[in-house]
């Protein structure tokens, strides 16, 4: 086996007392000694801090110095909308192969002189493969810096004694800023469904940055764990659960990441991999679907938990994310079903340690958001 | 008489009874518990059966019954409140109580002594 990485803020965690595991190739904290449970709560009440350095950090410079090239080979690779994004914002993309499945699921951003793509720590080789064959006129440089993601409703308060213009920046802004003395990439984006920020920093000034944000009362480190079941409840995909590259954006209920211009009647329809099969889905529906599922009683329904139409029926789906929402105060899930049993509040019942226990499909996200938009 | 077995259930014995519930070591590696199934009063269970789960927010794990006999009280104020297994798992955190098949059935478990030297 390979020697296992380790990001900016190995030495931290340790101090800290984080419980280490191993995660797409690097040692990283599940959690610290609050326990998943609290640092969850924690994270939705006031400020949790994330170690995310293990993220592909890329950029893409376009040689010919016209950031349009660059987005334009960049809608080559992906069924978003590139060209129209404007410099400070970022948007959610998606790479698809031939099939019409998913390689990645990406934020990428414009950066005026460059493209900023934030990676799967699983899928960075791949992507980085894609990127490399299909923008053959920019340079593709993987960035070796720390990323700290910091989410929760007392966010904006922590991050502002630092420095208080992000304060004015909105949900999926992203910029240059000046803190601590380094200049440091923000964006205020997350996975948890909180507000929040990603920041982005020279790998030697990420743990004076981390130590410095975890001296504020409010804000409290978190591990792995508890970024599992935040996403959860916030409805946001794991890529390799949830989806993958069998899984098409229809099938994965991810339309709303493929916008008009790059749809059948737009102005920029089709020209990435797998468009027929996308396109076609996008106007006819897909075979099944990626739904929310909300299991009847306290015991969670993990991945892989079978789903049937009826009490002791065949399987018709399957769940491949669950667990306890500790918010929600209840269990939550999401899974594929065909697509005829996949309306709100439709009854199915997922097979449970031999057992058939009644579960609904439900809307998500299952908590509000609470992005500032 | 307090005795222990290898994965990690305390048994302690009060006349004819058993009680079970997990150790403190346990109850620590699987964080915060957000549901315990519990096991049917009057079952007659085997030794090593997969007789209760244990469910945290990260993971789920299943505790086997101790000997052979017959479940006869199970702690139902976990279902309400399986954070009791956590707080007190040696105390309030019980999960259930059983009659054993045979007196000597806990003869190979640890004492207290050979427990600590088994998560040392």
């Amino acid at each position: 086996m390979s020697q296992l990485k380790t990001t900016p803020l190995d030495g931290l965690h340790r101090s800290l007392g984080a419980k280490m595991v191993p995660f797409a190739g690097y040692e990283m904290p599940v959690q610290y000694s609050a326990g998943v449970l609290k640092e969850h709560l924690h994270t939705r009440s006031a400020a949790g801090l994330f170690d995310v350095s293990h993220m592909g950090q890329i950029e893409i410079r376009p040689r010919s110095g016209d950031l349009d090239d660059a987005k334009r080979a960049l809608e080559r690779l992906m069924p978003v909308s590139v060209l129209p994004l404007k410099t400070g914002r970022q948007r959610y993309g998606l790479f698809t192969n031939d099939q019409g499945g998913i390689m990645d699921d990406v934020m990428f951003a414009d950066l005026g002189d460059r493209v900023f793509l934030v990676a799967n720590a699983s899928r960075k080789e791949s992507d980085l493969e894609i990127l490399r064959n299909g923008l053959t006129d920019c340079d593709v440089t993987v960035l070796e810096r720390g990323l700290i993601a910091l989410q929760g409703p007392k966010a904006e308060a922590a991050l502002a004694t630092l420095n208080p213009a992000v304060r004015d920046m909105k949900f999926m802004d992203i910029g240059e800023f000046e803190i601590l003395g380094e200049r440091c990439l923000v964006s205020r984006a997350g996975y948890t469904g909180e507000d929040g920020y990603e920041i982005s920093v020279p790998a030697e000034a990420t743990e004076a940055l981390a130590k410095r944000l975890l001296e504020l009362e409010d804000v409290q480190p978190i591990g792995l764990g508890a970024r599992d079941s935040l996403r959860l409840e916030a409805g946001l995909c794991l890529y390799g659960n949830d989806i993958d590259e069998t899984t098409t954006p229809v099938e994965a209920a991810l339309e709303w990441a493929i916008q008009k211009p790059r749809r059948r009647g737009g102005e920029r329809e089709g020209g990435f991999p797998g468009a027929e099969i996308i396109l076609e889905q996008l106007e006819k529906g897909a075979a099944r679907r990626r739904v929310g599922l909300r299991p009847e009683g306290r015991a969670p329904m993990r991945e892989g938990v079978e789903l049937a139409a009826a009490e002791g029926g065949e399987p018709i789906g399957k769940i491949t994310s669950g667990g306890f929402g500790p918010t929600v105060g209840a269990p939550v899930a999401m899974g594929y079903v065909p697509t005829e049993h996949s309306a709100p509040d439709t009854q199915l019942y997922g097979l449970l340690r031999g057992r058939s226990v009644p579960v609904k499909v439900s809307t998500t996200p299952f908590v509000e958001s609470g992005y500032k938009r | 008489m307090l005795k222990f077995t290898e994965d990690h259930e305390w048994v302690r014995v009060e006349g004819d009874e058993i009680v079970v519930g997990i150790t403190e070591h346990a109850a620590e590696q699987l964080g915060d518990l957000v549901f315990v199934d519990l096991p049917e009063k009057d079952a007659t269970v085997s030794k090593g059966d997969e007789i209760v789960t244990v469910e945290s927010v990260k993971a789920a794990s299943d505790i086997t019954a101790p000997a052979d006999g017959t479940i006869t009280e199970v702690n139902s104020d976990l279902t309400d409140n399986p954070t009791l297994v956590n707080e007190s798992p040696m105390e309030a955190g019980w999960i259930f109580k059983m009659k054993l098949e045979s007196k000597d059935a806990l003869d190979g478990l640890m004492d207290e002594a050979a427990y600590r030297d088994f998560i040392a």
